[in-house]
């Protein structure tokens, strides 16, 4: 029954739907509001999961692709074909992103109770949801942008949804801002591959023909000269990939981000919106490595491979519960870019699916946290363990699966990523890529563990260190969405744990993720030597985690520790100073080289131009002005006034009065009788 | 044998008074009078002129009636808007109803 | 002189003296009067023309309906019937002349036209004809005014009724 895949099309219809709806008709009721935004995500959830789970057993869909044609547009060269389609990556993100969407949503009623745009923030984050999910299941690469941009919208509106701030006015634009500067570089890459291979559509890009004629296709640029054209395309196209999912140097954004509620956190930077770059570098993943020696791996290697370790060390040194977090996904967005750098198709997938379920189940309880004890910052916060115990239980799953301790997600899924970095490395000897890849990853391993250990100890151990904060549990809509995504967040690496694992490798299908994804690519073998060495980079981590904060809990007024460590931790906490360093080398020659550019607008050359040209104008219509007021006006006013004195004249026989009326009737008739009478015949 | 011009004489007699009355009495109820007898007076005129003219048929009987039918209408909602009016103002003089101009 | 002439002569001298008085008198309730007697005047000029029905008619009609009802309008409205006020309004001279002229004018065409003598024979019977017209040819226009005459009543209570 192939009908069933012909569904897909309406998977991102579902929220739309429900995003007009709210917008157009029920802003007034929320809780309608409320519940249209569900039945949108969830219907789309539904349909996605059942898709999902017919798909893992279709081998045909996995290996080929259902493709769901819906328009085309005439070009000069022939169709453009636009469509949907189901395939192996879209089986692995359906599986994940409508489900996460769901409990987001749920959540988000609790969180934002009260707040005076309810309506509108539920029509956002549908209108967003169709834009994830209508990216993932597109089967071209100009459906995929638009929807990109969709989302790029929405995640404007949404950081800067409480906009009577200005900080989330600002840290909107920012989003907005340097997203477009990947997207750009994006669009470039885009056109370069439409114009070369006269085809947008994933099918037709990765056929053989398509991707031989792109190997043996020379491109001429600038300065650089005649090089392939793949890896060009692959770099322009990873521009995207770079903005979108916050790698350096375009990472900026997504710590501001985190000015917008935290369900939008959680929705958009956590688990979905920025994965979308690293979704786009898995799609179009064939290009990248049709010429692996070239700079297009080794730019997506190296930019992933920084990103991690540069992100995890700022990590280090935030206050914001929700900023080391923000800090945290670049960072592991960084892992799988990385991976996909060193060729770890597979693995990069698995960490994106169980690091959304994870990073957003951090999101959703550090949205806990802030609701119950009403404070972002770590510093006044602690021992709210007790307070709030299923945000702790939920938070520490979240925790210990970003930190890499077997068996949660996070292990399988990263251990992955370095199995396959060591690999790579032991084949292409020391002075190589994946080296740089697996020494960084790791060393970012440990950082993760200790920034999280940090995290959890400052937050829930110890005593209150501010009388202000009073924490309490958030209500069930909100810790539900909080168990449902513990639960995936523990044991859904199972799916992904290699073909040779004793006893839990056979039970859990033999590597079921990638033989759903997998196909084509050979499985990383398992590397006890490398499992051991990240188990024990994770859990030293944590234990240095609880020495530095978890022996003895930080009292009221105790400065962080990480403070000993000076100019260091300064340079950590300012943020290794990018934004002051973009602020001052970019934003200001911008800035400078516009005031020039007004400054000739305005007093130099243009402004007096104008000005003049204005004078000649306005002395010109002071000619016509005169002539209008003596003359036109005179004739106005003189027909006017002559009318005027008719009116006054002819109003004296208007008396009023019916009798008199009736009796000029009377001799006017008399007066005809008698000009009748009198006129011969 | 009365000729026909007297009775038209005396008919253009009864009009002439009757318009004289409309046009010169100030108080309401005495304008519906003149109209009264204007309405005689064309009777008058019907049935003189069906008597002498056209014997053989009933037209002018039949308008003659329908005249007396309408006269009597009109003298039912004149009287009844005269009643209305002095309700409303206190007064039956013409005069002081000259809403026509404000 | 006949004496239809002379019963003619006599009645419309009283008629036409009665309706000068009608539109002359300073008392409304005397022109009230005055007036019943003019309807009576030609309820008789109908006998004269050979319609004893519609003499009938008129002194049933106007006489017992229409001068009736006049009569009450003026005792509704008392106060401004009072005898001592002046009657005629600013133009009443105007309208003096401006009715003698077209009395004038109506007599010398009356005049100058050349009337049939007499009466011809009666070609119909004026009561029973009058009847079958009613309910035959003139159906349509009879029910008309019928309704007119229903709705002018029911207007002329809504209007007089006290709110």
């Amino acid at each position: 029954m192939t009908e069933l895949y012909d569904w897909v099309r309406l998977i991102p219809l579902f929220p739309f739907l429900a995003f007009a709806i709210i917008l157009l008709f029920t802003q007034r009721n929320q809780k309608l509001s409320t519940y249209l935004a569900w039945v949108g995500i969830g219907l789309s959830w539904l349909l996605g999961w059942t898709i999902v789970f017919r798909a893992i057993g279709d081998a045909h869909v996995l290996e080929e692709g259902f493709r769901a044609p819906i328009f085309s547009i005439p070009t000069g060269r022939g169709l453009l074909q636009l469509g949907f389609q189901v395939d192996a990556l879209t089986t692995a993100m359906l599986f994940m992103v409508p489900f996460v969407c769901l409990m987001i949503f749920i959540y988000s009623k609790g969180y934002m109770h009260g707040d005076p745009r309810y309506s509108r923030f539920f029509a956002y984050i549908s209108l967003f949801a169709t834009g994830m999910l209508g990216l993932i299941v597109s089967d071209n690469l100009l459906l995929l942008y638009i929807f990109w941009e969709v989302m790029g919208l929405c995640s404007y509106l949404l950081i800067g949804f409480w906009y009577e701030k200005p900080s989330a006015m600002k840290a909107g634009l920012k989003a907005f801002i340097t997203t477009r500067i990947g997207d750009v570089i994006m669009f470039l890459g885009m056109l370069l591959l439409y114009s070369t291979t006269g085809t947008l559509s994933f099918h037709e890009i990765f056929s053989e023909e398509t991707l031989h004629f792109l190997k043996e296709t020379t491109v001429w640029l600038p300065l650089v000269g005649t090089v392939s054209v793949a890896p060009v395309i692959a770099v322009l196209l990873f521009g995207g990939a770079v903005g979108k999912s916050a790698q350096f140097p375009l990472h900026v954004w997504l710590p501001d981000a985190m000015e917008g509620p935290t369900p939008v956190s959680a929705l958009i930077h956590a688990a979905t919106m920025v994965s979308a770059g690293v979704y786009l570098v898995a799609r179009m993943f064939p290009i990248f490595a049709l010429l692996p020696e070239t700079a297009s791996m080794s730019v997506v290697a190296f930019i992933g491979g920084f990103t991690a370790l540069f992100a995890a060390t700022i990590a280090l040194a935030q206050d914001d519960i929700k900023r080391v977090l923000a800090y945290s996904t670049i960072s592991q967005l960084g892992y799988m870019i990385a991976a996909l750098g060193v060729g770890a198709y597979v693995a990069a997938t698995f960490h994106l699916i169980t690091h959304a379920f994870f990073k957003a189940l951090l999101f959703l309880g550090s949205g806990s946290v802030i609701h119950g004890a009403g404070t972002q910052d770590m510093m006044e916060m602690g021992g709210l363990r007790k307070k709030m115990p299923i945000t702790f239980w939920t938070f520490a799953a979240g925790m210990l699966a970003l930190a890499g301790v077997p068996p949660f997600a996070g292990f399988w899924s990263k251990d992955e990523i370095l199995a396959h970095a060591f690999e790579e490395f032991m084949h292409k000897g020391v002075v190589s890529w994946p080296f740089f890849v697996w020494l960084v990853l790791s060393l970012g391993a440990l950082l993760t563990a200790f920034y999280m250990a940090r995290q959890v100890f400052l937050t829930f151990y110890g005593e209150t260190r501010s009388h202000h904060v009073h924490a309490h549990e958030s209500p069930k809509v909100m810790t539900y969405p909080l168990i449902a995504l513990a639960v995936f967040a523990v044991f859904l690496g199972f799916v992904g744990v290699p073909e040779e694992f004793p006893v839990l490798g056979p039970l859990f299908g033999h590597n079921l993720f990638h033989h759903i994804v997998g196909h084509g690519y050979p499985a990383t073998p398992l590397n006890w030597g490398v499992m051991g060495l990240s188990v024990l980079l994770a859990l030293t981590g944590l234990f240095l985690g609880w020495l530095v904060y978890g022996r003895n809990p930080l009292k009221e007024g105790q400065p962080d520790p990480m403070t000993k460590l000076g100019p260091v931790y300064t340079l950590l906490r300012n943020k290794y100073y990018i934004d002051e360093f973009y602020s001052k080398f970019i934003v200001r020659p911008a800035v400078a080289l516009a005031t020039l550019l007004f400054r000739f607008d305005n007093s130099w050359v243009i402004d007096p131009f104008v000005n003049l040209v204005g004078k000649v104008g306005a002395w010109l219509s002071d000619l016509g002005r005169i002539f209008d007021l003596n003359i036109i006006d005179g004739i106005v006013n003189g027909v006017a006034a002559v009318t005027a004195w008719f009116g006054k004249i002819l109003r004296l026989t208007q008396t009023g009065k019916a009798q008199n009326y009736l009796l000029v009737a009377i001799l006017t008739v008399l007066l005809l009788l008698g000009l009748y009478l009198y006129l011969p015949m | 044998m009365v000729p026909l011009s007297w009775f038209l004489i005396l008919g253009a007699a009864l009009f002439c008074i009757g318009v004289y009355g409309v046009l010169s009495r100030r108080n309401a109820i005495g304008i519906l009078m003149g109209v009264e007898l204007i309405l005689n007076a064309v009777n008058i005129n019907l049935i003189a002129f069906w008597r002498y003219r056209t014997p053989d048929q009933l037209t002018g009987l039949v308008f003659a009636v329908f005249v007396m039918a309408i006269a009597a209408a009109e003298a039912a909602v004149g009287l009844a808007l005269i009643i209305a009016i002095y309700r409303t103002r206190n007064t039956v003089i013409v005069e002081d109803v000259d809403l026509l101009k404000m | 002189m006949s004496l239809p002439q002379i019963l003619f002569l006599v009645v419309g001298v009283i008629t036409l003296g009665a309706a000068v008085a009608v539109v002359t008198s300073r008392n409304v309730l005397h022109s009230a009067f005055l007036l019943a007697l003019t309807f009576f005047g030609v309820a008789v000029l109908y006998v004269l023309l050979d319609t004893p029905y519609l003499a009938a008619a008129q002194v049933l009609v106007y006489i017992g309906a229409i001068s009736v009802l006049i009569i009450f309008a003026i005792m509704l409205s008392r106060k401004v019937a009072a005898p001592h006020l002046v009657q005629r309004n600013s133009q009443w001279l105007l309208s003096l002349i401006v009715a003698v002229l077209l009395f004038g004018v109506l007599a010398y065409l009356t005049l100058q036209a050349a009337w049939p003598a007499a009466k011809q024979a009666l070609g119909v019977d004026a009561i029973g004809g009058l009847g079958e017209a009613f309910v035959g040819t003139y159906a349509l226009p009879f029910e008309v005014v019928s309704v007119v005459l229903l709705v002018a009543l029911v207007g002329a209570i809504i209007i007089a009724r006290e709110r």
